[in-house]
């Protein structure tokens, strides 16, 4: 018998209205490592979890500089989410090119959610398997925005994607409000806990995440390991009572994640 | 056989000008930019046209002053709308602003002159966004800069000398108009495309105005206007 007859192509919708596969794509979003950015008035931080897939390889990258305002962190496919930043890379170049600035942040996402559309709507394409963070500076100030397999875009103070999110949403959901006046390096703490809290116990060393900032006078730059290791250095000192009370919202965020199955279909997301 | 040896046989592109509009001149002042040419429009050397329009608004802070091929002229202008149009459809708060605009035409210039196909122009942008002054030119094979104060074509030789003498950063609106018709005065008495209706546009931060047009106070009475050739032995 068959379990799904509305799934097996993009265009496809079922009588509820949906469209599987484009469902399917949302979920390749949440099995990828997770990255997550936040933003004040001046500067936004991304950051990622970085996992190999085995003892004996290195991790695949997944924050990419687009151009010297724009960089990119990615939860899902990998190599969708490589292509895309080379689109996003060209998109850049070319408008350098023609018109000697840079291209507004808002209007590269809304080109690339243009081209995550399409994938939806055409027979012989199947969407991107990747979220897309984009951080970004112009001429209206510090932006953030995700991009997902849907051709849906938002843009947000703070947001977290892949596995595990969950967590790391819950904490940015607690703090969000004074990210707004906060200094570069406090966004870059608050990046670094709220990678913390998808790690579930595993210490956070700089081995296994990756940071980066754009802002103000900053042009797009990932951080080396070793600034990032003396930074949770620095941070693990006086975080010890910081984490006491982290961990007691820790469980209840692991939780929020797995009763997640309630939650609205995954293309308003 | 006869079109494919005379390299022009079939040509389909303006590779001549017809009717040409002549000097126009830009300058930096207090509070923005100040733009003056005048109407005429020469077919050959005939002065044929005499209310051609060759300042105009682009988007919300730009300013285009244009000499040379007046039909190339109208089909940058229609290059223009439809950049700014499609910049406004975003309807996203971004707007192109005069160093956009600028290094777009020269990319148009120098891309038609290398398909041996220029446009016949030589073109002056200025303007204001975010408190910044902006002025520069391009020429119809993409040659771009930017400065205090440009012309074209034969304000290059008349006005340019006298702006490099009188020009200052603080002049007031006032003083920068008077400098300004004080160099299309000199064009007027020794640039024989020249006409005496002028138009003057003003941009700053506030937005554009170009002015009606008008013509120059001129003296003609000096000696040697009334009588060219006294004291040129053996001419008639």
């Amino acid at each position: 018998m068959f379990r799904n007859q509305y799934d097996t192509d993009v265009t496809t919708w079922s009588p509820q209205g949906r469209l599987f596969q484009v469902e399917y794509a949302m979920e390749a979003v949440k099995q990828g490592s997770a990255a997550i950015g936040l933003r004040s008035k001046t500067h936004v931080v991304l950051a990622c979890v970085n996992k190999s897939n085995s003892e004996l390889s290195s991790h695949q990258r997944k924050i990419f500089k687009v151009d010297d305002h724009i960089g990119v962190a990615i939860a899902g496919l990998t190599a969708d989410g490589r292509v895309l930043s080379r689109y996003m890379r060209s998109e850049c170049i070319n408008y350098g090119y023609t018109y000697e600035s840079p291209l507004p942040v808002g209007r590269l996402v809304v080109q690339l959610a243009d081209k995550a559309q399409v994938c939806t709507q055409r027979s012989w394409k199947r969407p991107y398997g990747v979220g897309l963070l984009v951080a970004g500076l112009d001429e209206s100030g510090a932006h953030l925005y995700y991009n997902c397999p849907s051709g849906n875009y938002f843009e947000y103070q703070a947001f977290a994607i892949g596995s595990r999110s969950q967590a790391a949403k819950t904490y940015l959901e607690r703090k969000f409000e004074k990210f707004t006046s906060s200094s570069r390096d406090d966004l870059i703490k608050d990046a670094l806990f709220a990678i913390r809290e998808t790690l579930q116990g595993e210490k956070l060393t700089s081995s296994v995440c990756t940071v980066s900032v754009v802002g103000v006078e900053e042009p797009f730059t990932i951080l080396d390991q070793a600034t990032v290791q003396a930074l949770i250095n620095e941070f693990e000192i006086s975080a010890e009572e910081a984490p006491a009370n982290e961990a007691a919202a820790e469980p209840a965020g692991g939780d929020a994640g797995g009763a997640a199955a309630e939650e609205p279909a995954p293309m308003d997301i | 056989m006869d079109t494919l040896l005379s390299s022009e046989g079939d040509s389909q592109r303006t590779q001549y000008p017809y009717v040409t509009g002549t000097s126009v001149i830009g300058i930096k002042y207090k509070d923005g930019i100040l733009m003056a040419a005048d109407m005429g429009g020469s077919y050959g050397s005939t002065i044929r046209y005499k209310s051609i329009e060759r300042l105009k608004q682009v988007g919300k802070h730009t300013l285009l002053g244009a000499s040379g091929e007046i039909s190339d002229y109208q089909e940058i202008l229609k290059y223009l709308d439809e950049l700014i149009l499609h910049d406004n459809m975003w309807d996203d708060g971004n707007s192109l602003g005069p160093k956009e605009v600028h290094n777009y035409l020269t990319r148009v210039m120098y891309n038609r002159r290398n398909k041996f196909d220029p446009l016949w122009n030589s073109l002056i942008l200025g303007g204001v966004k975010n408190g910044q002054k902006y002025l520069g030119s391009v020429s119809m094979i993409g040659v771009h800069f930017e400065d205090d104060h440009v012309a074209t074509g034969f304000g290059n030789h008349l006005a340019r000398p006298i702006l490099r003498e009188e020009w200052r950063d603080d002049l007031t609106f006032e003083e920068g108009v008077k400098l300004l018709e004080k160099c299309m005065r000199n064009l007027l008495y020794r640039d024989r495309s020249a006409v005496n209706k002028v138009q003057i546009a003003k941009i700053t931060e506030e937005g554009m105005t170009i002015s009606q047009p008008y013509s120059l106070k001129t003296y003609w009475d000096f000696a040697a206007f009334k009588n060219p050739t006294v004291g040129a032995e053996g001419s008639w």
